[in-house]
């Protein structure tokens, strides 16, 4: 036991040897290529003068929570600075609406040069979000990782073309995994729809901000939230037919869909294995009231397996629904792989007004798991329970007993008289 | 003096098979890791806490919190959350707000009992919401939409709220708990791999739930209570005096 214990302790040592040899130069050279992403886009128009935050002007307001999230940013994301209304300050709409710039590249931080560059920010120009949202997403292309915008502003956009919220699911629809964080500073109507569209159209979020602490600690869990690992679905595109679904194997898939459409996927299972697929369609956009989802595995000849499905009404991020289908064998040495289809279609509708390409996120999640699934007793390893089993048990004792002590005294008798 | 004998050891069998029958009692959940201070936004990002474990997290009116929690067969799960709102004075009205649980399968899993849907009048400070599931079944037909052992999602969110009201800051606070079902409710059959079950820890029972249940003593009573009851009828009909 002790030996052991020594052995383990020797190895945990060396263990942190090698690790801190290896450690300071990775750390020299910043995060990994493929550590997470965030941009961080302020908006800098001359609406953020407006001193409603804690008695400070948003801008100061803004600066203050900068600072505080280049001091927090964990190790291993990579964090970039957007402005957009920082330069012009013209009455020329098509100037004004490209006026947005990359103040700090995204890669590690330095938080010195960082701060300071965020220090000569003053409340400028006009508001393009969409124009603005196109260049983060442009500074998130290097290397690879999940990415994730997050959007401070104090207004709805000024320029009306590209539609943010448009140019949001258009970025989201691209496969890079990004999602768009909107924060308000300003809590008018318009900014609020526009900048929660944004946040529905990529799976983010919406906040509004009332006060400079409010600010700085949600840029700070959102950043964070970076950080956390997370599996990173794979494209794929299904087919409108089981014979032209493509195959998928085990993992997490994405596609999109429109409205009124079915995608088929392929998937293959052994016998002795079984097959567990989720599905999960995203409301992305404004949909009708009711919505539902259907999930179905089809066989080789054509036959329903088995099916999953949901439905719902009122507000809702993603209706889900999964199921499993277990593979026997038929003969003894039967491995024949066969091929399931699964078909995913749903219910939701759109008002008129609303876009329909690119479609509703899927996103699939199949696994395919060892599974015998068949039990050969359901009825807890055959125990009993309750006052009838000892009744039973108790009465049919009794009888034995009684009839075999019967019988030895019928045989005792017979004896006797022989 | 025989059968007082006999009745009284048959009455003392008979309770001590009682008192095996009585489930054994839940076990307590150790806190050895700190609970998670954060949610996940979607079913992939789900943030796993344990079982007894009070998880919390900062959010914003209008988000969907996800979390997940592992059951295993025989355990009865209860999701509790509280959401403590947003000031009054910065509310415009009326707020519902909804607790959705889902199995590893993302199968939507009736709540048996528990208010998960309630609405929170404008003058409220906070809200809670429960849900307590059926009884998890060790396994099921495959067409059934029973709860099977595994991971089990926690979507929290506001349902129905005035617009205005979108965005403003809430803390969440979600704790999952569960109650054996007993003997009663003991099953045999196991699934392959429980549900999603890589991203959450075991439950203490296991995920099968535990090899004992009250049915044990049922079944051991009965047996004794047979083999005694044979013995006291095969006596009855060989009266001592008479040989």
């Amino acid at each position: 036991m002790i030996t052991r214990k020594r052995l383990a302790a020797g190895a945990c040592a060396l263990f942190v040897a090698l690790a801190g040899g290896v450690a300071p130069a990775s750390a020299a050279d910043g995060p990994p290529k493929d550590s997470p992403k965030v941009e961080l886009v302020l908006d800098v128009s001359g609406s953020m003068k407006a001193r409603d935050v804690d008695g400070q002007s948003r801008m100061d307001a803004a600066k203050q929570a900068f600072n505080e999230v280049i001091d927090s940013v964990p190790q291993g994301v990579r964090l970039g600075i957007r402005t957009l209304g920082a330069t012009y300050a013209g009455e020329d709409k098509a100037l004004g609406c490209r006026d947005s710039e990359q103040l700090y590249p995204v890669g590690a931080v330095n938080r010195t040069e960082a701060k300071n560059s965020v220090a000569r920010l003053q409340p400028t120009g006009w508001t393009p979000i969409g124009y603005a949202l196109r260049g983060a997403d442009k500074d998130l292309d290097v290397g690879g990782g999940t990415r994730r915008i997050v959007l401070i502003t104090d207004g709805e956009d000024s320029c009306g073309q590209p539609d943010p919220c448009d140019v949001a699911r258009e970025l989201a629809a691209k496969g890079t995994h990004l999602t768009v964080d909107t924060l308000g500073l300003a809590a008018d109507d318009k900014t609020r729809e526009q900048l929660s569209c944004i946040a529905e159209a990529t799976g983010g979020t919406y906040t509004t901000v009332h006060h400079t602490k409010e600010l700085s600690g949600r840029v700070k869990q959102l950043v964070k939230r970076a950080e956390t690992p997370v599996e990173t679905p794979r494209p794929t595109q299904g087919g409108n037919a089981c014979a032209t679904a493509p195959e998928i194997g085990a993992g997490i898939w994405t596609d999109r869909e429109t409205f009124g459409e079915h995608r088929w996927y392929k998937v293959k299972v052994k016998p002795g294995q079984e097959l567990r697929a989720s599905v999960s369609v995203a409301a992305d956009r404004a949909v009708e009231r009711d919505y539902g989802v259907l999930v179905r595995a089809v066989g080789e000849g054509g036959q329903e397996l088995v099916r999953g499905s949901d439905a719902g009404s009122g507000r809702t991020d993603v209706i889900a629904s999964g199921l499993r289908h277990p593979v026997y064998r038929a003969e003894k040495d039967d491995t024949r792989a066969r091929t399931v289809c699964l078909e995913v279609s749903q219910s939701f509708a759109a008002p008129p007004s609303v876009k329909r390409d690119p479609g509703l996120p899927v996103e699939l999640a199949v696994d395919v798991v060892k599974g015998p699934d068949n039990p050969s007793d359901l009825a807890a390893f055959g125990l009993g329970r309750g006052w009838v089993l000892l009744l039973v048990l108790g009465g049919t004792g009794l009888l034995a007993g009684l009839l075999f002590g019967w019988l030895a005294r019928w045989r005792v008798a017979v004896w006797r008289e022989n | 003096m025989r059968f007082t004998r006999i009745t009284r050891t048959l009455g003392g069998l008979l309770l001590a098979g009682a008192a095996l029958a009585v489930p054994a009692a839940p076990a307590v959940a150790d806190d050895e890791k700190p609970a998670p201070t954060e949610a996940g936004t979607a079913f992939r990002t789900a943030v796993a806490i344990e079982q007894g474990q009070k998880a919390t997290a900062d959010a914003s009116t209008g988000d969907y919190l996800y979390w997940q929690f592992p059951a295993g067969a025989g355990q009865q799960p209860t999701v509790k959350a509280t959401v403590t709102l947003p000031e009054a004075s910065t509310r415009n009205g009326d707020a519902t707000w909804r607790l959705d649980v889902f199995d590893g399968l993302r199968r939507r899993q009736a709540c048996s009992s528990g208010e998960p849907l309630r609405r929170a009048a404008r003058e409220d400070a906070s809200v809670t919401l429960t849900c307590t599931l059926r009884t998890v079944r060790p396994w099921a037909e495959k067409w059934s939409n029973d709860p099977l052992p595994g991971a089990y999602y926690v979507r929290l969110t506001v349902g129905d709220a005035p617009d205005r009201d979108m965005g403003l800051p809430v803390k969440a606070e979600v704790e999952a708990t569960a109650e054996d079902a007993g003997g009663a409710r003991a099953e045999g059959g196991s699934l392959g791999a429980p549900l999603h079950a890589k991203a959450v820890a075991e439950p203490e029972d296991g995920w099968d739930g535990s090899w004992w249940s009250g049915r044990w003593g049922w079944t051991l009573g009965g047996a004794v209570l047979c083999a005694l009851a044979a013995v006291g009828g095969y006596t009855l009909t060989r009266h001592p005096r008479r040989r």
